[in-house]
Order: structure tokens, then C-alpha cells, then sequence
């Protein structure tokens, strides 16, 4: 057996006419976390649901945990858990006889399922809700049930196909640290997102995907490299001195041969190469007098990554002239 | 390399099934009211015109054709449920678990079981009521209920099939309704086939739903059976054999 836990090589998949995967390589070492981010529509699920033994691949090889998801899907599902987009529990079992039922089905004797139910049940908060129907669940509840469920059999190689879209930020720090213990007990996850702060949170390594193909693959500090680590927003309330705040921002040190961007409404965009440049950016707008409404540092998001790696928006692929007329 | 079927996994899957029915009643109309109104209906509407005037005589010839006919009504449920069941992505999760394809499929089979039980004990119960009674002995009422069991759970595959193969839970019932109504009236249920034109006679003698009527009217009523249980079992093999294996590669294709 290799260290990959995932190794896929070339998968291609259509749907009639839609090529949603044209030739993808993903790769994550075992006891890591694979952050495989895209927007809507990258293919970032069906590759999932491919490497799940959900889906025959058109063409291409997917080894998970050493078998083949072609050839040995049984062995393959013995060795994995799945958590769905859509949570896939059922709304009319109660919390714990979902969990017992998945148990049961993985060949454990009743009481041993019953076991288990237990622990996932109160590992994930729910043992009080554990007697209720899951259609009172709220969604995060929801969310909880369906990732113990992919848990019952202590599978190696976890699925997560965005585990947090939809969840309130307190929510998805919870996640956040499902997944972290996860990695800590030895498990290997792959974990789909659209956010880059969230595979940068998680992530050993990003794979970044749009349009069925593989446009970047590196750790997240190498990506972030690539994008330009940082970025500051600078909102003007007097919208003329926008010129002006050009020109001082481009004359920050850490700024240096970045391409400021505007938007719509009048912000001014630029990656930055340190950390510590807020205090010599608030001196500089002083000292011209320019007076901000908005001034933020982050992440870049996942249309700025876009941008960066292949000069186009993501989503709608419009060109960046398109957007400023 | 193929996991093999496990019936333990089934019997889970069927539990699964059975609370959900019971966690939602509504999903017992069609095998404790449609008996009811089926044979109320049919014994008085059509009862003194065609048995000599006697209601009483015909619901004797007519409850054994009810319970076929409600049986094969009552198999448009399972494909409803497994098309929704389908659409709200349930299956995906014992699609990634290493059990047999088939799992699934099986258990929702083997779960209404229990509703054609309760098919089979209102039937006769109400039956009863009005006036119903079997000329043989209760062996031989239990091996009709037995054969009409085991026909409907041969037939849910065709329901199974239509499930897995239409888009929505209402087009089910559609091209269900469309496949049961024939068979149940296109069949010597409701009167004797020698009433009928010869090319009618002629559909009537190979459905399936006949010959299932003929062996439980000759088991409760008397009179020879031999030949028609025998019919009935083929056809709950060439059912088995025809729309077993299509409803699974339509579910295993609808990923």
C-alpha cells in the first residue's frame, strides 16, 4: 500500500452533453485533509460521489485506500464514510435509529450499533434530541446526524462535500473542529468547500477546480502565495478622491507590483505581501487626507483566487472589462 | 467483485420500512378503507344485477377478485414511496455501504408484507360482516391468503421498476393506474369470463390477476385448483424473473 489514501488520476465524466469532470487528478496522503475548492458547478461533487463508488468515472483511475473504485466498490465503501451536500438521513427515523440502522447494516450485532449510536450521538450533541424524528431537526442538527452517520463504521477515509454551506458562522467552527479531530484520531478527509478560508483552515493541501479540470494544486501557504496572501479593501466616502487612493496604495511598500482592482461601488482592492500593514495604511490615507468608510484586511475570496489563477471571475467567467462597464 | 446478498441486511432495511409506515398512518388507507369501499360498492351496486338478484351470492363470487384487485391497487404505493425515498437522496447513503445493491430494494418489498397482511385481514374481516363465508375448511382459506401474498410481492416489482424509472412519486401513480386498471377489470373478477367477446376472452384467460382470482375463489369456495395455483406461482416467477432484475439496473443506473 502507497501513503496515498486517494489517488485519482484523469477522471472524466458527462452528463449528455456536460462534460462535468474533463480529466481531474486529486491526490491526498493518508491521515491528511485534501481541501478541494471550486465554485458552483466545478465538478467538485461528482468527483466526490466518483471516488465514493456513487458514480462510474467515463474514463480515469480512483484508488481509495489502496482498491480500486472500479473494480473492488465493496471494499472501497468498507473503508469510507460520505457526508452528502444534502444531508441523507431519514426524516421520519429518530436520530438514534438512523445510527442504529447504518450499524446494522456495517454487520454490527444490535447492541454494539446501539453503542455506537450513542457515542456518535453524544459526541455531536444530539443525545438529547436522540429520540426524536430528524424532521424536527434544525439543518445544522441535520448536518450533525448525517456526518455521525458517515462515521458509524469508523471509516479511514473520509468524504465531506461542503459540510458548512448553509451554516451560521458559530455552526461551521463546530465543523471546523469535527473535522480536526477527525485528522487527529488518523483518519484521511477529503473536504469540498467554495470558501478559501475554509480549506485554509483545514486543508494540508487545496485542489483547486473549475469547469471539470484541476487549475491549481499546492498547501495552502503556497496558494496563498500565488493569490497574494492578504487583501485590503479601502472604501472612499467621496468617491472623487478615488484617484487619489490609487496612488497611495499602490505606494505602500507591501503592495509593491500588485494591480489594485475596483468594484462597482467604488472599493479599492489590493493584494499585500505582510502582515503588519494596517497602522502604515491608516497613516498614509491620513497624511492625504483621504477619509475611508471601509478598511479591511482578509482573505482573498474564491472569485479573487479565480481571478488570480486564470483571469476570469468564477461562476459566470465574465471578463474583467464586462464587469467594470 | 459483487457483495453478496445478505437477508439480514434486508431485514433491517425492512424494519426501517415498517416504522415509517407506522409513522405515517395515511399510508394505510389503500389496504383498510379500499377494501371496505370495493366491496360495498361492488356487492351492492352491481350485486343484484348480475348474481340472480342475490347481493349475498354475488359478494361470495366477488371477495376472492377483491382481493386481487386491492392487491394490485395497493402495489402503486411501493413504487410512490421509493421514487420519493429516491429523490430525497436516502439511497445515497446505502449506496456508499458495503452491502448488496439489491439491499434496498429487497427491504422495501419484504416491509409491505405487513400492509398486504392487513390487506388480506380487512378483506375477509368486512367480507364477514356482510355476510361472507368460505365453503371449505380454514386451511385452505390460509393457503389463498398466502398465494395472494405471495402474488402482490411478485407484483410490487413491477411497481418497484416503474418507481425507479419515472421522474416523480405522481407520475407513478400514473403509469401504475394505467397498467392496474386493465388488469384488474380486463379479469374474471367482477363477472364470469363466458360473458365476455371472444378477444376479451382471450386477455382475460392470460392475466395474470385471473388466475390468481381463480385459485382463491376454488380455495375458499371449492371446486379444482391444481391448475390455477400452478398458473399463479408461474406468474409470480415470470414476474420475479422479468421485473426483478429491470427495476434493479434502474436503480442501480439512477445515480
Amino acid at each position: 500500500m502507497t501513503d496515498l489514501a486517494i489517488e485519482a488520476t484523469g477522471l472524466t465524466k458527462s452528463f449528455g452533453k456536460t462534460k462535468a469532470l474533463a480529466g481531474v487528478d486529486l491526490e491526498a496522503r493518508t491521515g491528511s485533509v485534501l481541501g478541494v475548492l471550486g465554485p458552483n458547478g466545478a465538478g467538485k461533487t461528482t468527483a466526490v460521489r466518483i471516488l465514493a463508488t456513487l458514480l462510474r468515472a467515463d474514463a480515469g483511475t480512483a484508488m481509495v485506500n489502496g482498491f480500486d473504485v472500479r473494480a473492488q466498490p465493496d471494499k472501497v465503501r468498507a473503508s469510507i464514510g460520505l457526508t452528502g451536500q444534502f444531508a441523507s438521513v431519514d426524516d421520519d427515523l429518530t436520530g438514534t435509529q438512523n445510527l442504529v440502522m447504518i450499524g446494522q447494516l456495517l454487520d454490527l450485532p444490535k447492541k454494539a450499533a446501539r453503542a455506537r449510536a450513542a457515542e456518535l450521538l453524544e459526541w455531536f450533541d444530539l443525545t438529547e434530541a436522540a429520540s426524536k424524528q430528524a424532521k424536527n431537526y434544525s439543518g445544522g442538527m441535520r448536518r450533525r446526524l448525517d456526518l455521525a452517520a458517515s462515521l458509524v463504521g469508523r471509516p479511514s477515509v473520509i468524504f465531506l462535500d461542503e459540510p458548512t454551506t448553509g451554516l451560521d458562522p458559530a455552526k461551521r467552527e463546530d465543523m471546523w473542529d469535527v473535522v480536526r479531530r477527525l485528522v487527529s484520531d488518523g483518519s484521511t478527509v477529503l473536504l469540498t468547500t467554495q470558501y478559501l478560508e475554509e480549506a485554509d483552515a483545514l486543508a494540508d493541501e487545496i485542489t483547486v477546480i473549475d469547469h471539470g479540470t484541476v487549475i491549481a494544486h499546492d498547501t495552502p501557504h503556497g496558494l496563498k502565495r500565488v493569490v497574494g496572501g492578504q487583501r485590503l479593501t479601502v472604501h472612499p466616502v467621496d468617491l472623487a478622491r478615488y484617484g487619489d487612493l490609487v496612488t497611495v496604495l499602490s505606494a505602500v511598500p507591501q503592495t509593491e507590483g500588485r494591480e489594485p482592482e475596483t468594484d462597482g461601488r467604488g472599493s479599492v482592492t489590493i493584494g499585500v505581501d505582510g502582515d503588519e500593514v494596517l497602522p502604515d495604511v491608516v497613516a498614509r490615507l491620513r497624511a492625504a487626507g483621504i477619509v475611508v468608510d471601509e478598511l479591511s484586511l482578509h482573505l482573498p475570496s474564491l472569485d479573487e483566487v479565480f481571478f488570480t489563477l486564470t483571469g476570469t471571475r468564477s461562476g459566470e467567467s465574465h471578463a474583467p472589462e464586462e464587469i467594470l462597464s | 467483485m459483487k457483495k453478496r446478498f445478505n437477508p439480514r441486511h434486508a431485514l433491517v432495511l425492512a424494519k426501517r420500512n415498517v416504522v415509517k409506515m407506522v409513522r405515517t398512518p395515511e399510508q394505510f388507507i389503500d389496504v383498510t378503507l379500499q377494501p371496505i369501499i370495493f366491496l360495498l360498492l361492488f356487492t351492492y351496486v352491481f350485486g343484484g344485477a348480475l348474481a340472480g338478484g342475490s347481493q349475498h351470492d354475488y359478494l361470495e363470487f366477488l371477495l376472492p377478485g377483491v382481493l386481487a384487485q386491492t392487491i394490485a391497487m395497493t402495489s402503486i404505493n411501493i413504487g410512490q414511496n421509493m421514487n420519493a425515498d429516491i429523490a430525497k437522496g436516502v439511497f445515497d447513503r446505502f449506496r456508499s455501504l458495503p452491502i448488496a445493491r439489491s439491499v434496498p430494494l429487497v427491504g422495501a418489498v419484504l416491509a409491505d408484507f405487513s400492509r398486504y397482511a392487513i390487506l388480506c385481514v380487512m378483506t375477509l374481516g368486512f367480507g364477514y360482516a356482510l355476510g361472507f363465508r368460505i365453503d371449505t375448511d380454514p386451511l385452505k382459506l390460509l393457503a389463498a391468503l398466502g398465494l395472494a401474498i405471495c402474488f402482490a410481492l411478485s407484483f410490487a416489482w413491477v411497481s418497484v421498476f416503474v418507481g425507479m424509472t419515472v421522474r416523480s412519486a405522481g407520475a407513478v401513480q400514473g403509469v401504475m393506474f394505467l397498467l392496474v386498471l386493465p388488469l384488474t377489470f380486463g379479469s374474471n373478477t367482477f363477472v364470469r369470463t363466458s360473458t365476455m367477446p371472444g378477444w376479451l376472452q382471450a386477455f382475460v384467460n392470460v392475466n395474470p390477476l385471473s388466475h390468481l382470482v381463480s385459485a382463491s375463489r376454488g380455495l375458499m369456495l371449492g371446486g379444482p385448483v391444481g391448475a390455477q395455483i400452478g398458473w399463479t406461482f408461474a406468474s409470480c416467477a415470470g414476474l420475479l424473473v422479468v421485473f426483478f432484475p429491470l427495476a434493479l439496473r434502474a436503480y442501480i443506473r439512477r445515480a
